[in-house]
């Protein structure tokens, strides 16, 4: 009873936010609809037990991928009446992935109604009782550790990747040298010298 | 103390959880606050005596009410909303600051067993949670619409997500080696190192990562010598230069709130929490929670003589030692002890 209240919540208020979050005009409100909509998936995911993925949830997407967009987003300029024309202009486009994703529901649902794929195959935690914490980190590290490595490596490519294209060198920018500044003594820097009157200091 | 209510009071299991969870949160956020009123008091006192100066001392017995005049003074004062700023969001940025330095102690153990919530995912909620704590000072610093909050939003975002990767590796060499997320667990798997001592940090191998904790903890709650986000030589009082009344007052006090979740979390993931520093019968005698708080106290103390001590970093070293210290040496942390774990329990 109260699990179902508290799914139903957390589905009401994700699907709410997730339309609110494409449809507001502000975008940083957008973005702070979108933290809303995680913060309930994660919920959701609470629910089942998965509360390990709920947390990454949060700490992935709300700690570190929605803080980028947010910081992005609060320092765009934006011209709403540009905004406007852009809706018009992309209207057909968003009608056609609607419509496929639609289309894709509803094959899924018949599918499913059609009866469902055999999974005998797939593998499951061996011990139900085990947190799940450890039911994934034996999954992931034992059955499928090359695809685990695999992805890091995918990550680690694009990351790369991103560096190599936005890095460049420019001509006359004056880097910081660190060790040379921490080594600088006070004798290296500053002289003492008492000038006789009128003679000055040669610099 | 859910069964307490189930069988003395006679309540179903459901609200004899609902009512014991309710109390336990009341027992922990009511003293918390006396104790961040109180911290704030002890910090000034601090940071007055090392500057040779006297400190509040008016109201009050050697001014020990100073911190309630100061929240009743902001209590009557008028809370300003600048015309320009962006309403609803920045009334939301203090109370996220507020709600999320509160939510985390949900998680610290106090004593064996008295924690209010004893999740296996502990440490990664707590990450989580602190995570959520930079959307306070951001929002707060957009919805100003002003110049000064915005710049001090914009470095608070970086310097809190810069720093968040650090203190993720060193937690996570923290939970190899205790192999568990739950934090009564770390604390438990902490007793007894070498036979006598408490405590990670007392390892020559953990130790490093304390010290690097301590400073990190520094950083992801902006105080000196990382307070960019305040200085307020450059940005005035930063975010919250726009806030006035109890807004301004809801950051103050998450501000000394997540200072004194730093320090808990200190003592509780390196210097053995509520255990005593030394495992020798007697020293149990002593109730858990007053090791734990003697050892708040101590990291607090550290914290305010840093405060009164070192100067300011400027930015580019403060990005500098997060991105390019920090991050090396605890990566580099990570591969030492699982090696050494993998050494001592596995035997390769």
């Amino acid at each position: 009873m109260i699990q179902a209240i508290a799914f139903y919540l957390f589905a009401a208020i994700l699907v709410v936010s997730a339309g609110l979050t494409i449809s507001s005009r502000n975008p940083v409100h957008s973005v702070m609809w979108l933290i809303l909509a995680f913060f309930n998936a994660a919920g959701l995911m609470v629910l089942v037990g998965a509360e390990f993925i709920a947390m990454l949830l949060v700490i992935v997407y709300v700690g570190a991928v929605a803080v980028l967009f947010l910081f992005v987003v609060m320092m765009m300029d934006i011209d709403f009446a540009q905004l406007k024309t852009d809706v018009a202009r992309y209207a057909a486009i968003g009608l056609a992935l609607g419509a496929a994703l639609a289309a894709e529901i509803m094959i899924a649902a018949f599918a499913w109604n059609a009866g469902r794929i055999d999974l005998t195959r797939r593998v499951a935690p061996v011990d139900r009782a085990l947190p799940n914490i450890e039911a994934l980190g034996q999954l992931l590290y034992t059955r499928y550790l090359f695809l685990f490595e695999a992805a890091g490596f995918v990550l680690l490519v694009a990351m790369i990747g991103a560096i190599v294209l936005t890095h460049r060198e420019r001509a006359g920018t004056r880097a910081q040298n660190i060790s040379r500044q921490v080594a600088r003594r006070p004798q290296d820097a500053t002289r003492n010298v008492k000038p006789a009157v009128g003679q000055g200091v040669e610099l | 103390m859910t069964s307490f209510f189930e069988t003395t009071v006679g309540l179903p299991y459901g609200w004899a959880w609902f009512v014991s969870t309710i109390v336990g949160i009341l027992v922990i956020a009511l003293p918390l606050m006396l104790a961040v009123a109180m911290i704030i008091y002890a910090d000034r006192k601090i940071w007055a005596a090392m500057a040779l100066r006297r400190g509040p001392n008016v109201v009050g017995p050697l001014g020990l009410l100073q911190s309630f005049a100061d929240g009743l003074k902001v209590f009557l004062q008028e809370t300003i909303i600048p015309t320009a700023a962006n309403r609803g969001l920045f009334l939301l940025a203090p109370i996220i600051t507020f709600t999320v330095a509160l939510i985390v102690w949900a998680v610290v153990p106090f004593a064996p067993g008295v924690v209010l919530a004893d999740i296996n995912v502990g440490l990664l909620y707590v990450l989580a949670a602190s995570s959520l704590g930079v959307y306070g000072i951001i929002l707060s610093g957009w919805a100003s619409n002003s110049k000064y909050p915005f710049y001090s939003a914009l470095r608070a975002a970086a310097q809190m997500v810069s720093y968040e990767v650090a203190i993720g590796f060193i937690l996570i060499s923290i939970v190899l080696w205790s192999g568990t997320f739950n934090l009564s667990g770390i604390v438990a798997a902490q007793k007894g190192l070498y036979g006598f001592i408490n405590g990670n940090g007392f390892n020559p191998l953990l130790f490093p990562m304390a010290v690097m904790f301590l400073i990190s903890a520094l950083a992801e709650t902006q105080r000196a010598p990382f307070d960019l986000t305040e200085a307020e030589s450059e940005l005035v009082a930063g975010y919250q230069t726009e806030y006035s009344s109890m807004s301004f007052a809801l950051f103050w006090l998450g501000e000394y709130a997540n200072v004194i979740l730093m320090c808990a979390l200190n003592a509780t993931l390196f210097w053995g929490g509520w255990l005593p520093p030394i495992d020798w019968a007697p020293l149990y005698m002593v109730p858990g929670i007053i090791w734990l708080f003697a050892k708040i106290l101590f990291f607090f103390f550290v914290f305010s003589w840093i405060k009164a001590t070192v100067p300011r970093y400027r930015y580019d070293q403060l990005m500098r030692l997060g991105w390019k210290v920090f991050l090396p040496v605890s990566l580099f942390w990570v591969f030492l002890v699982s090696g050494v774990l993998m050494w001592h329990r596995v035997g390769i």
